[in-house]
C-alpha cells in the first residue's frame, strides 16, 4: 500500500516536471519595470549606497517590506520548525498558485487588469486554505501517511496552477505579465497601499506569535500536555497555520511560492545552532530573517533580472551554512574538534595504561609498583596499534614530560607520567570491578566495555565508584588476566 | 449527557439513572468505555471505579490498552462509546483537578528549553492565556524540582538529561500542576534505581496528602510493594480492586495468559470486516 502511494507520488511529480519543462508558463513576458534600471549613469558605489540605505522612494518601500516580512517569517517559522510542519508549509505555499491564477481570471473577466494585489492575495489564501483542508482530510480519513498527503497536495495544486496559467496566456484580452513573480518572487515596484498591507499584516503576525509565545511553545514541545493543561491543541495548531498562511501569502509576490518555505524555515534552523533557549532562538531567527530580506531585496534591486526570492534564500542559506559550521556548541566544526580531542585523549590514555601494565609486570611480588623502564617492542605488542601512530603518541608524551625514550630502546616514565598512568589504570580497573560486581558483566568482557567509559570519568564519578566498591586503595589489581588480552578497542 | 451531570446534587446523590457511575467523591469512574483505532477495538467495555486516595497500578501485557485507557480518560483519544467521570463530572469540566505525566518518549528532548522552564509548564493552567511565567511560578517549579531531587539541574538544557532525570523532570512538572488526581504513563520505564526510589517517595507523599495516582506499570515484581489498588487490563478489565485481593496468580494468568485469545480473534475479525 505504502509503496503504491509512493510510486503514485513519484509519477505525479515527474509528470508535472515534464509539464513545467514544456514551457507551459515560461513564455510569460516580462514587462514589469525593475527598479533602478534607469540609474546606469550613476557610479556603482553610489548605486549600492542608494539601495542599502533606502535613499530612493521605491527601493525604500520594497526593501522595508521584505525586511519586515523576514522578521515575521523568522518568528512564525521558528514555531513551524519546532512543530515539525515544514513540509506542510511548503504544500500550503504551492497550493496558493491555482488561487492566484483563478483570481486573475475572475478579475479580468469583470473588466479589471487582474493586477490588484489584494484580489490575488485573496485568491491565494482561499486555495491555500483549501489545500490545507485537503491534507487534513487525507490524513484523517485514510490510512495514508502525512508525507503522502502533503506531497500530493503540493504537486497536484502546483500542477493545476500551472495549467490555469497556461489557459491565461491564451486569453486574448489579458496580459498575464507579472503573475510569474508569484512563482519566483520579484522586487517589483510597489504602490503605497500594497506596502502598507504587507507591513501591517507582517507586524500583526509577529505580534500575535509573541503574544501567544507561551502557548505556541507548549504546543510545539508537548501537545498532549497542552491539552491536559486546558489549552486546545487543535485551535493552537490552526492559529499557527493561519499565521503561516498569512506570512506566506503576503510574501508571495516578493519571495515567490516555491521559495517562501525556505524563508520560513532557514532562519530558525540557523538560529537553533547558536542557542538552547527558545526566546533567544526566536529573536535570532527574526534578525536572520530581517537581514536576509534586506540584503536579498537590495541585491535583487541592484542586479537586473535577479529574482528576489532566490537571492533572499541564498542569503538566508549562507547564514545557515555559516551557523552550521561555526556555532560554538552545536556547530559541526566545534563538534568535530571535540570528537577529535576525545579520540586523541583516549589513545594517549591507552598508551599510558599499557605502559603502566608493563611496569607492573616487573614488580615480582612487591607490594608497591616501582617505576622500572620497559622495552618499546613490548609496548608495541601490547595492543594492535600501528608503529607510526604509537610513535606519534610517544613523541607527544615525551614533549610534555611524561616519558623518556632512552637510546637503548627502553622507555622510562617520568614521575608525572608514572602518576598519570597509575591514575588512568586505577580508573579503568575501578570501572571494570564496578561492571563485574554491579552489572553482571563477565570478567572476560569487561575490559572492552570499561574502555569506552573510563576516559570520561570525572573526579566526582571516581569518588562515587570508590564509595560504591568500598575500594580506595592507591593500587588496584586487574579483575582479569592481563596476558590473555587479544582484543584491542 | 453533560447537562444531566450538571444537575447532580453536591452530595453526589444520583438523580438520573446514568449518574450512579459518577459519584462526586470518586476520582475516576469509567463506564462501558470502548476505544478503537481504525475500527479495531483497543479497549473494550471497560468499567472502573477508583476510590479516593489510592495508589493505583494499571497492569497488563504490551498492547493491552493501558496507555490508551489513560489517554482516553484525558480526552486525548476519542472514544467509540462510554463515559468517563472525574469527581462526578466530565473531565472537560474538571481539568484543574487532574495532573498528567506523559510517557518520556512522547516529546523531543532536543527542544530548546531548560529544565526549570519545562517544569514551569505545569503552572500554565493557573496562569491562563497570554500571561508570562513570573517569579511565583518559577519558585513553584523550583520547589517541585527539590522534591524530586534534581534542583541542581534547574538551568540545564533538557537535551543534557539522562533518562532518569528526564522522568524526574516530568514528575516535577506534574507536581506544579497541584492536582488531586494524577495520571502517570509508565513513569518507571527504563529509569535507574535512584530515580525509581525518588518516584516511589513522591507517590507515597502524594498518597499521604490524600491524592489519587493512577500509574501505568510494567514491572510485576514491584506491583504489590508500590500500589494498594490494582487494575489488571487486557483490552477489558480482568480485575480491579485492592492489591491483596486482586493481584493473584489466577487473575494474572487471565490477564497475561491465552484465555483471551478468542476475544483477540474476534477483534481481529471485526477489524478485517470494517476495513
Amino acid at each position: 500500500m505504502k509503496i503504491i502511494s509512493k510510486l503514485f507520488l513519484v509519477i505525479l511529480l515527474s509528470g508535472f516536471q515534464a509539464f513545467h519543462a514544456s514551457g507551459a508558463y515560461v513564455g510569460i513576458e516580462d514587462s514589469e519595470t525593475l527598479i533602478l534600471q534607469t540609474s546606469d549613469k550613476k557610479s556603482a558605489m553610489d548605486e549600492l549606497l542608494n539601495v542599502l540605505l533606502l535613499r530612493s522612494y521605491n527601493t525604500r518601500l520594497v526593501i522595508l517590506s521584505t525586511t519586515t516580512l523576514g522578521t515575521a517569517a523568522g518568528i512564525v517559522g521558528a514555531f513551524l520548525l519546532l512543530r515539525k510542519r515544514s513540509l506542510m508549509g511548503d504544500a500550503l505555499a504551492h497550493s496558493t498558485l491555482p488561487g492566484i491564477a483563478i483570481a486573475f481570471i475572475i478579475m479580468v473577466s469583470f473588466g479589471g487588469s487582474g493586477k490588484s494585489l489584494a484580489g490575488l492575495i485573496a485568491g491565494a489564501t482561499l486555495t491555500g486554505v483549501l489545500g490545507l483542508l485537503i491534507m487534513l482530510a487525507i490524513r484523517n480519513t485514510t490510512r495514508l501517511r502525512d508525507d503522502v498527503a502533503m506531497g500530493m497536495v503540493l504537486s497536484v495544486s502546483f500542477g493545476v496552477g500551472l495549467a490555469i496559467l497556461g489557459v491565461i496566456q491564451n486569453m486574448p484580452q489579458a496580459s498575464a505579465a507579472g503573475l510569474e513573480s508569484f512563482i519566483y518572487g520579484k522586487t517589483a515596484s510597489m504602490v503605497m497601499a500594497d506596502f502598507m498591507t504587507i507591513m501591517v499584516v507582517a507586524l500583526v503576525c509577529s505580534l500575535a506569535a509573541i503574544l501567544m509565545f507561551k502557548e505556541l511553545a507548549l504546543l510545539c514541545f508537548d501537545d498532549r500536555f497542552a491539552v491536559a493543561e486546558g489549552f486546545p491543541a487543535l485551535r493552537l495548531d490552526i492559529l499557527l497555520l493561519v499565521l503561516v498562511t498569512t506570512v506566506t501569502v503576503i510574501g508571495l509576490q516578493s519571495v515567490g511560492l516555491i521559495l517562501i518555505i525556505a524563508f520560513l524555515i532557514t532562519p530558525p534552523s540557523a538560529a537553533r545552532f547558536w542557542t538552547e533557549k527558545l526566546p533567544t532562538m526566536t529573536f535570532l531567527s527574526a534578525v536572520i530573517g530581517a537581514i536576509s530580506g534586506w540584503l536579498g531585496a537590495s541585491i535583487s534591486a541592484l542586479v537586473p533580472k535577479m529574482p528576489a526570492g532566490a537571492v533572499i534564500v541564498v542569503v538566508a542559506s549562507s547564514i545557515f551554512l555559516f551557523s552550521m559550521l561555526s556555532a560554538p556548541k552545536r556547530g559541526v566544526v566545534a563538534r568535530w574538534i571535540r570528537y577529535k580531542d576525545l579520540k586523541k585523549k583516549v589513545e594517549r590514555q591507552h598508551v599510558l595504561r599499557a605502559a603502566f601494565e608493563l611496569v607492573e609486570e616487573q614488580k615480582n611480588g612487591d607490594s608497591i609498583v616501582s617505576n622500572y623502564p620497559f622495552p618499546l617492542q613490548k609496548l608495541l605488542a601490547k595492543r594492535t596499534w600501528k608503529a607510526p601512530k604509537l610513535n606519534r603518541i610517544l613523541n607527544h608524551e615525551q614533549s610534555i614530560g611524561h616519558l623518556e625514550r632512552r637510546a637503548d630502546g627502553m622507555l622510562q616514565l617520568s614521575e608525572s607520567g608514572f602518576g598519570e598512568a597509575a591514575r588512568i589504570t586505577r580508573n579503568h580497573r575501578l570501572w571494570e570491578i564496578y561492571l563485574v560486581t554491579h552489572a553482571d558483566i563477565a570478567p572476560s568482557h569487561v575490559d572492552r566495555d570499561a574502555d569506552m567509559v573510563e576516559h570520561i570519568l570525572e573526579a566526582d564519578m571516581v569518588h562515587r565508584l570508590e564509595e560504591e566498591l568500598r575500594n580506595s586503595g592507591a593500587w588496584i589489581p586487574s579483575p582479569h588476566e592481563l596476558s590473555t588480552r587479544t582484543q584491542a578497542s | 449527557m453533560s447537562d444531566v451531570l450538571q444537575q447532580m446534587s453536591p452530595t453526589g446523590d444520583a438523580i438520573g439513572e446514568d449518574l450512579s457511575f459518577h459519584p462526586i467523591n470518586v476520582p475516576l469512574a469509567v463506564h462501558d468505555l470502548t476505544v478503537a483505532y481504525h475500527r479495531k477495538p483497543v479497549i473494550w467495555d471497560v468499567d472502573l471505579d477508583i476510590p479516593e486516595g489510592k495508589l493505583v497500578g494499571v497492569v497488563g501485557p504490551n498492547g493491552a490498552g493501558k496507555s490508551t485507557l489513560l489517554k482516553t480518560c484525558l480526552d486525548l483519544i476519542p472514544r467509540a462509546s462510554g463515559e468517563v467521570g472525574v469527581y462526578g463530572k466530565p473531565y472537560k469540566e474538571q481539568r484543574h483537578l487532574v495532573g498528567y505525566v506523559p510517557q518520556r518518549e512522547s516529546v523531543d528532548w532536543d527542544f530548546p528549553v531548560s529544565v526549570l522552564d519545562l517544569v514551569a509548564m505545569g503552572t500554565y493552567r493557573h496562569l491562563g492565556w497570554f500571561r508570562r511565567v513570573g517569579e511565583k511560578q518559577k519558585a513553584a517549579a523550583m520547589n517541585a524540582l527539590e522534591q524530586v531531587g534534581i534542583a541542581h539541574l534547574a538551568d540545564r538544557q533538557i537535551s543534557q538529561l539522562s533518562g532518569g532525570q528526564q522522568q524526574r523532570t516530568f514528575l516535577a512538572r506534574a507536581l506544579t500542576q497541584n492536582a488531586k488526581l494524577y495520571f502517570m504513563d509508565e513513569p518507571f520505564a527504563a529509569v535507574d534505581a535512584a530515580t525509581e526510589e525518588a518516584i516511589v517517595k513522591i507517590l507515597q507523599q502524594l498518597n499521604s496528602e490524600g491524592k489519587t495516582c493512577i500509574v501505568v506499570h510494567h514491572d510485576l515484581a514491584t506491583v504489590a510493594r508500590y500500589f494498594d489498588w490494582v487494575v489488571l487490563l487486557n483490552m477489558r478489565v480482568v480485575a480491579s480492586g485492592p492489591t491483596e485481593e486482586v493481584f493473584t496468580k489466577t487473575n494474572l494468568e487471565k490477564t497475561y495468559g491465552g484465555s483471551l485469545s478468542l476475544l483477540d480473534e474476534a477483534a481481529h475479525a471485526l477489524s478485517r470486516i470494517a476495513r
